[in-house]
């Protein structure tokens, strides 16, 4: 292997300017469970890794006005110990909990699984259907951008040359919100979604749904919102009727490959039979109240 | 090649070290320091025959830079004996035969340590899941389950 340079910057300024000014090839690196492996297997050969897990507003999770916010290179198991977090976000956080093994948990950041934009990564339908928004810094200052825009296609992302994910925003939801993720796998833990659906919806006092959203992970190039299969539960009250809608237009939007996890035909069916059930269990965490 | 100069403490012990980037701190440990309980079972994160602890969260070794370890603490199963006398959970593997070839039984019994630390009284679901990091090719995991829970209960004071 080459000799690869190492910087471990203290603030995002640093930070911006490392990854701007770099002539080679440059990986950022957070949790580093993508990263080593990528490098290890000779996928990547970087002039220059920049670690951002120094920076601190890469690294808190903190209440603001509005919603909650947390770093890029917060791991897993620091939001699976944080328990107002996972009692506002259990949906975000069924996500989050299926991202590897404890031990994975203890490194992998959720920047990470954004940002290594494989359309299987389980945290990213969940953060897309919560409504979360991502803070991206670079050369030319700061912006941001739903969570949806930053994955363009498998292992490709819409940040340019210099541009960093700083945190991520979930908006606080109304009274009566819920959300759920669940993946589809033949094996219950530390395996690849075959087909991940997240489903947010909010119930009106009469238990009518008044606002939805759907994304499917693992059917198409990348994570897809799914704005038929939301306008199924919207206006109904989630009964019967309601789901066989959303389990159709969620097939129809689907666009998987065919590969050892499952074929073509298996991913729409599936995709449906999924988004019925976490539907439901969305139903069931906004009528407790829960997110 | 310029190295790095990293002081980390390792079981307990101010340890300083020289690395390249590329090296992982399983290859440190390994490698460099002659710890050579942790093993490299796949070097991807698969199968946690790595596992360490690093400011008491449990890691797969192989996916950390040994750069990544200035100022941490980091446990391996050389610091889990107290001298002579082994951990209840090393005592209960033997006791109950929870091993063969052993490739994966040191990063079980930090991964079981890990898990007790959190949860002392954990259900059989409980040590299975959180013990899904750790792949065991040998034993079909029955003895491991059984070690586990034997030593949570002894651990409990039960």
């Amino acid at each position: 292997m080459t000799e690869m340079r190492y910087e471990a910057p203290t603030t995002l300024d640093d930070a911006v300017a490392l990854l701007a000014d770099s002539k080679g090839s440059t990986t950022v690196l957070a949790g580093g469970t993508d990263v080593l492996v990528q490098i290890h297997m000779d996928l990547i050969e970087p002039d220059l890794i920049v670690d951002i897990k120094n920076i601190k507003e890469l690294t808190a999770i903190k209440k603001e006005k509005g919603g909650y916010r947390f770093g890029a290179a917060v791991s897993g198991v620091e939001l699976m110990d944080h328990e107002d977090f996972c009692q506002t976000w259990p949906g975000v956080m069924d996500g989050v909990k299926l991202i590897g093994s404890i031990q994975v948990k203890g490194r992998a950041s959720v920047g990470g699984n954004v940002c290594n934009a494989s359309p299987a990564a389980d945290s990213v339908p969940a953060l897309i259907a919560a409504g979360a928004t991502a803070t991206i810094v670079g050369p030319k200052g700061k912006r941001e951008i739903p969570v949806e825009e930053i994955a363009t296609g498998p292992g490709q992302t819409s940040l340019k040359d210099g541009e960093l994910v700083v945190s991520f925003f979930l908006p606080n939801s109304p009274a009566g919100s819920g959300g759920a993720y669940q993946r589809f796998t033949p094996r219950t833990e530390m395996d690849i979604a075959v087909v991940g659906v997240g489903i947010n919806l909010t119930l009106g006092d009469d238990g009518v749904c008044s606002a939805a959203k759907v994304a499917l992970g693992a059917v198409a190039e990348k994570v897809l919102v799914v704005e038929e299969a939301a306008a199924a539960l919207v206006g109904t009250q989630v009964d019967e009727a309601a789901l066989d809608n959303l389990a159709a237009a969620a097939s129809a939007a689907c666009r998987p490959i065919d590969d050892k996890r499952g074929t073509k035909e298996y991913r729409i069916k599936v995709a449906g039979v999924l988004a019925r059930r976490v539907a439901l269990i969305a139903l069931e965490r906004a009528q407790g109240g829960q997110k | 090649m310029k190295k790095h100069h990293i002081s980390a403490t390792i079981n307990g012990d101010e340890v300083d070290f020289l690395c390249e980037t590329s090296e992982t701190l399983l290859d440190v440990l390994r490698d460099d320091l002659n710890l050579t309980g942790a093993k490299e079972g796949c070097g991807t994160g698969d199968c946690g025959a790595c596992s360490v602890t690093l400011d008491g969260v449990l890691v797969c070794s192989c996916l950390v830079l040994g750069v990544e370890a200035e100022g941490k603490e980091i446990e391996t199963i050389e610091g889990m004996a107290d001298g002579d006398e082994l951990h209840p959970l090393q005592r209960k593997f033997v006791e109950h035969i929870a091993l063969q070839c052993g490739i994966c039984t040191p990063g079980l019994l930090i991964s079981a340590r890990s898990l007790l630390e959190k949860n002392p009284d954990p259900t059989e679901e409980e040590v299975r899941f959180g013990l899904a990091g750790n792949l065991c090719r040998c034993t079909g995991y029955q003895n491991i389950i059984k070690a586990v829970m034997d030593a949570a209960q002894e651990m409990r004071g039960a």
